[in-house]
């Protein structure tokens, strides 16, 4: 299994997918090695986050390929690339409302637990022990995260920042080797990117991969690897934060215009 | 966790303790026959409460289903003389296939297109009841369903009919809240609240929601064997499209995604037309108008809005109370 080592946890071979006339990913690949911080980053509408719901079946490709651990995800829909490991967040974070902090990182259990109705229904003793296990891994979490004492206050509660910080717990609770943040930095002030930073660098260092797509350029070239840079779709350049900085390309279409007001 | 676990029992085990007492009180055959509606109606809401107050799917066929347990126990027993129970069974079972022949196309649909499918599909439905004349007897209606009976004792008296409908809702209700606390009740509710990010965190929404659509039916059918064995005579106008939207409106005005509101809100709806009767022609007009206050000042149900009353009102005392001391 020495090939399995090298294998890269995601590949992404020339994907694209376009809406009406509107290619939104052009024949995109890259790679994401086990352990690595990536960062995708780019204009508004550049595919970014076409890109993760390609990722995550929430789309379905028009052409390309995409492999992650060993086996493609092609054709797969949201949940099963949920059971196989890869988690996300979204853009306009996506709580669920009428639930307790807790409870909405305890539904991040369900790929990993089996009860169903009728074991539900009469409490049956298999489905008892598996519920008390999922409120213990949900609590484990908080305490990562940092919200164990918001356990039991509604999940609409919680300051934006932490909204953002529930949501990447709910999504570690799937326990992925894949996490996709999207825009995890965006409506956060520097205090708070800061401490998301921290959060974002403890989780790799627990061996869970992560791909970040990001607007904020501080928080990319802190914490990433690799960056990929994409415009209109396509891949512009893709390096080390150091080389993204001083690519002639991504200065002249990226960096080097005016600031996003 | 065990704690709530009691907490839960002893809400169900004081209802249940209450409801055994009131025909100790109660013997005026009338009132306990409105009680009996009470129950099957409850059985029927709390059903559809999994459905729409959890999952948030609406149904505005769900009396087809009730109907499919009432015609499927009425034919087989009165017409085939098979015994009720195990009619009552194959009722589910007619429901089941039926629910997951409806279910798999429509809940692809949200919103106003589910809300449409399944409007359709009670109105064809009802239909059924009306023209397959041979089987159901039409427009006016099936005669000679046999009372139940539990061994020997054949429960032809409200009384003993009273105690099966609410042992068997009760039962119904504790396995609701058992459900509803759980893996699956949560993944309801995430539904409910955010499709994609359910979705995104493994949960099989297309499943799922196929799933409890078939246990509300299952919940409606019970309840509609229940009924036609009560009245022993049963017409496709209990059916229609009408009641669909009774136990929608039951649904909301006791409250979405509670299932103690859903025993109030049947409560409530089944209880108000009666007493409302006094006003003669006026009953639609003030039972409209009495729906619309609740909707108005308690757009969350009665169950929460009372909730929420006594809060304000201990608020306000608290308040009062404290600046009485502070004077």
């Amino acid at each position: 299994m020495a090939e399995g080592m090298t294998e890269p946890l995601l590949k992404a071979e020339n994907l694209s997918k376009s809406f009406g006339g509107i290619h939104a990913v052009r024949e995109v690949s890259f790679e994401v090695p086990t352990g690595q911080i990536k960062g995708i980053i780019g204009p508004n509408g550049a595919g970014k986050t076409t890109l993760f719901n390609l990722i995550t079946g929430f789309y379905a490709a028009d052409a390309g390929a995409i492999y992650f651990n060993g086996q493609t995800l092609n054709g797969l829909v949201p949940h099963q690339v949920a059971e196989r490991g890869v988690a996300r967040t979204f853009q306009n974070v996506e709580l669920f409302d009428r639930m307790t902090v807790l409870e909405n990182v305890m539904v991040g259990r369900h790929p990993k637990t089996r009860a169903g109705f009728i074991s539900a229904a009469f409490r049956l003793s298999q489905a008892r022990r598996e519920e008390s296990g999922i409120r213990d891994t949900a609590m484990e979490i908080l305490n990562f995260i940092g919200l164990s004492e918001r356990a039991a206050s509604p999940s609409t509660s919680l300051p934006f920042g932490l909204q953002r910080v529930l949501e990447i717990g709910r999504a570690l609770a799937t326990d992925p080797l894949l996490l996709l943040l999207d825009e995890p930095a965006s409506g956060l002030n520097a205090g708070e990117t800061r401490e998301l930073a921290r959060l974002i660098c403890l989780i790799r260092d627990s061996g869970i991969t992560v791909v970040l797509v990001e607007h904020d350029m501080s928080l990319t070239m802190e914490v990433c690897d690799e960056i990929l840079v994409m415009d209109y779709g396509r891949t512009l350049a893709e390096g080390s934060p150091r080389e993204i900085q001083q690519d002639p390309t991504v200065i002249s279409a990226y960096l080097g215009e005016e600031p996003i007001a | 966790m065990s704690r709530f676990l009691r907490y839960k029992s002893i809400q169900v085990g004081s209802f249940g303790l209450l409801l055994a007492l009131v025909p100790l009180v109660v013997t005026n055959r009338y009132y306990l026959s409105v009680m009996i509606f009470i129950g099957i109606h409850t059985l029927l809401v709390v059903g559809l409460n999994l459905l729409m107050g959890y999952a948030g799917q609406i149904s505005l066929g769900h009396a087809a289903f009730f109907g499919l347990g009432a015609y499927t126990s009425g034919i087989l027993t009165a017409t085939y003389k098979l015994s009720p129970w195990p009619a009552m069974v194959i009722a589910v079972v007619v429901t089941v296939v039926v629910a997951l022949m409806v279910g798999v196309p429509a809940l692809k649909l949200t919103g106003y297109y589910l809300a449409m499918a399944t409007l359709g599909f009670g109105i064809i439905v009802y239909i059924c009841f009306k023209e397959l004349v041979w089987l159901t007897g039409g427009p006016s209606g099936l005669v000679g369903i046999p009372k139940l009976s539990i061994g020997t004792v054949v429960l032809d008296e409200p009384r003993t009919y009273y105690f099966l409908v609410w042992a068997i809702t009760l039962g119904a209700i504790a396995l609701s809240l058992n459900i509803v606390d759980s893996r699956v009740g949560r993944a309801l509710r995430a539904i409910h609240d955010s499709e994609p990010a359910a979705r995104a965190s493994g949960i099989y929404t297309a499943r799922l929601k196929i799933w409890v659509f078939v246990v509300s039916a299952i919940y409606a059918s019970v309840a509609g064997s229940l009924y036609a064995h009560f009245i022993t005579f049963i017409s496709p106008s209990s059916f229609d499209f009408m009641f669909s939207i009774k136990l929608v409106t039951m649904v909301v005005v006791g409250g979405m995604a509670s299932i103690w509101g859903a025993v109030f809100g049947a409560a409530t709806l089944t209880v108000l037309p009666e007493v409302l009767a006094v006003f003669h022609d006026f009953d639609i007009v003030i039972f409209g108008l009495i729906l619309m206050v609740v909707m108005i000042f308690m757009p969350q149900g009665l169950t929460r809005g009372v909730l929420d009353l006594w809060e304000k009102y201990r608020l306000q005392r608290d308040v009062a109370g404290g600046s009485l001391s502070g004077g």
